[in-house]
């Protein structure tokens, strides 16, 4: 094992590039994620018998199959019927709604964990269900699940790492060529590994913030 | 049409109500007039909470008519969001919303539902903290406060909506002996500035010194009202008399 005697000065941009990459893949499947799953458990909770089971039926079927074959999927099955993607957009479709699945499942823990009597006292107000669960519900919901959804930002940054599989530039792939062109796999794996922990100790740091901020006063929030 | 009688806020009429079957109301018709107070008493699972919840709809009567101030509220053209601003109601657990601050609390019915303006309604709020004691809470979130403290400013929630009626669900029965003091006061307050109130509570001494009718309800029926002097001293049911005394023993005749 040597990292001196590897050219660095070309693979450090490469490097460069594919982190930037990974990261908006995650940013932007994570938010995607997010808008969906905040809908899937709106649906879930809220809606009508058919959005219902809709809504089940979603979270079960990409829970329950891999994330790889979804990718693959969106990738090389659409194409069939005409929809064609770039890499990086059918990585944001697949690991984003992947993701909508699994943020479902923390919104809907995080909502039920909430007194039936914030939803009585607030329509005991005269406010529609809806905006109750706007200013009530929601608000409440949104701290609760951050731990749970600080783990789902992090596993979706790591997951994403698949989707050098249909060909997205992101860090893992930038790793692979680099690698294979060097044949030194040990050492770029490692920097990769590296530069993965990096990031996921800053996102972590960056969202223990938040949670504290986001803490009410005199409320013990269990986690 | 709703038959029309003098200074009735309130009317209930032949009102039931079953779950899976089982009646938990059986036939309930009661009225409330302007400016009364009537306190329901009755032992636990017996109804008091659903009939109450019935009255704002927050449970769906299966049969009867609920009128308030000539407005059915069991009408499905009825529009129970605009029905429910005019009736306010105060839970056995507070029901603060948790993420709210005091005055938040009290100001987002104004903002949120009437759509008064802010700077309106945070005047609004203040009088209304004023008028239960929690001006200096304003700032503090739930959790920080005491039961105490929770029910006054769920009070004062309530209050801002400008209610013509208040429903009370239990309202001391969470709270430390020590605390339901200051709550009965503020609900005192209350019948004295003229505002009209359903009562659930166990609380004797201020059924006895306020109110103008006890309801004394069983198995989901009504087995007997009337003036709390009438039902303690003249009660015109043996299991009037027996649930009377044995209430009385355990909180006390003269306490709030």
């Amino acid at each position: 094992m040597n990292f001196l005697t590897l050219d660095w000065k070309t693979i450090f941009p490469q490097l460069l590039k594919g982190t930037l990459t990974t990261l908006q893949l995650t940013a932007i499947a994570i938010s995607l994620g997010f808008v969906v799953g905040i809908l899937l458990t709106l649906g879930w909770l809220y809606g009508n018998k058919p959005i219902r089971i809709f809504c089940r039926g979603y979270v079960d079927l990409f829970r329950g199959t891999p994330l790889l074959l979804q990718l693959f999927i969106v990738y090389y099955g659409l194409p069939r019927y005409g929809i064609r993607f770039s890499p990086f957009v059918a990585a944001i479709l697949g690991l984003g709604l992947n993701s909508a699945a699994y943020q479902a499942e923390y919104f809907r823990g995080a909502i039920q964990s909430i007194s039936q009597g914030q939803m009585l006292a607030a329509r005991s107000l005269g406010m529609s269900e809806f905006k109750a669960i706007i200013h009530i519900i929601l608000p409440q919901a949104l701290r609760i699940v951050i731990p749970a959804w600080s783990n789902e930002l992090i596993y979706t940054l790591k997951y994403s790492s698949v989707a050098y599989m249909i060909g997205t530039t992101e860090l893992m792939f930038a790793g692979k060529i680099i690698a294979a062109k060097n044949f030194r796999f040990f050492e770029v794996f490692l920097v990769v590994a590296f530069i993965y922990l990096i990031v996921v100790l800053i996102i972590s740091h960056f969202l223990r913030m938040i949670e504290k901020r986001a803490k009410i006063p005199g409320l013990q929030m269990i986690s | 049409m709703e038959p029309i009688e003098k200074n009735v806020l309130l009317r209930v009429r032949h009102l039931s109500k079953s779950y899976n079957k089982e009646p938990v109301l059986k036939d309930i018709s009661f009225k409330v007039k302007k400016g009364e107070t009537k306190v329901i008493i009755g032992p636990s699972g017996t109804g008091k909470s659903t009939l109450l919840r019935c009255l704002n709809r927050l449970t769906r009567p299966d049969s009867g008519q609920i009128w308030l101030d000539g407005v059915e509220v069991t009408s499905s053209k009825t529009n129970i969001n605009k029905i429910r601003q005019s009736i306010g109601m105060v839970f056995q657990d507070f029901n603060l919303f948790a993420h709210l601050t005091v005055l938040d609390n009290v100001r987002i019915g104004p903002t949120r539902v009437k759509k008064i303006p802010k700077r309106e309604a945070t005047e609004l709020a203040l009088d209304m903290l004023s008028r239960v004691g929690l001006v200096d809470k304003a700032g503090a979130y739930p959790a920080e406060l005491s039961g105490g403290q929770q029910q006054r400013a769920s009070i004062a929630r309530t209050l801002a909506m400008r209610p013509k009626l208040m429903l009370f669900d239990e309202p001391t029965s969470a709270l430390d002996p020590e605390l339901i003091g200051e709550v009965l006061i503020v609900m005192k307050n209350l019948v004295k500035s003229g505002m009209t109130m359903v009562v659930v509570s166990h609380e004797m001494g201020f059924a006895r010194s306020v109110c103008d009718e006890i309801i004394f309800v069983e198995k989901g029926v009504i087995v007997e009202q009337g003036p709390p002097d009438e039902l303690f001293l003249r009660p015109k049911h043996r299991r009037t008399k027996e649930f009377l005394s044995k209430i009385t023993e355990l909180y006390g005749k003269s306490e709030g």
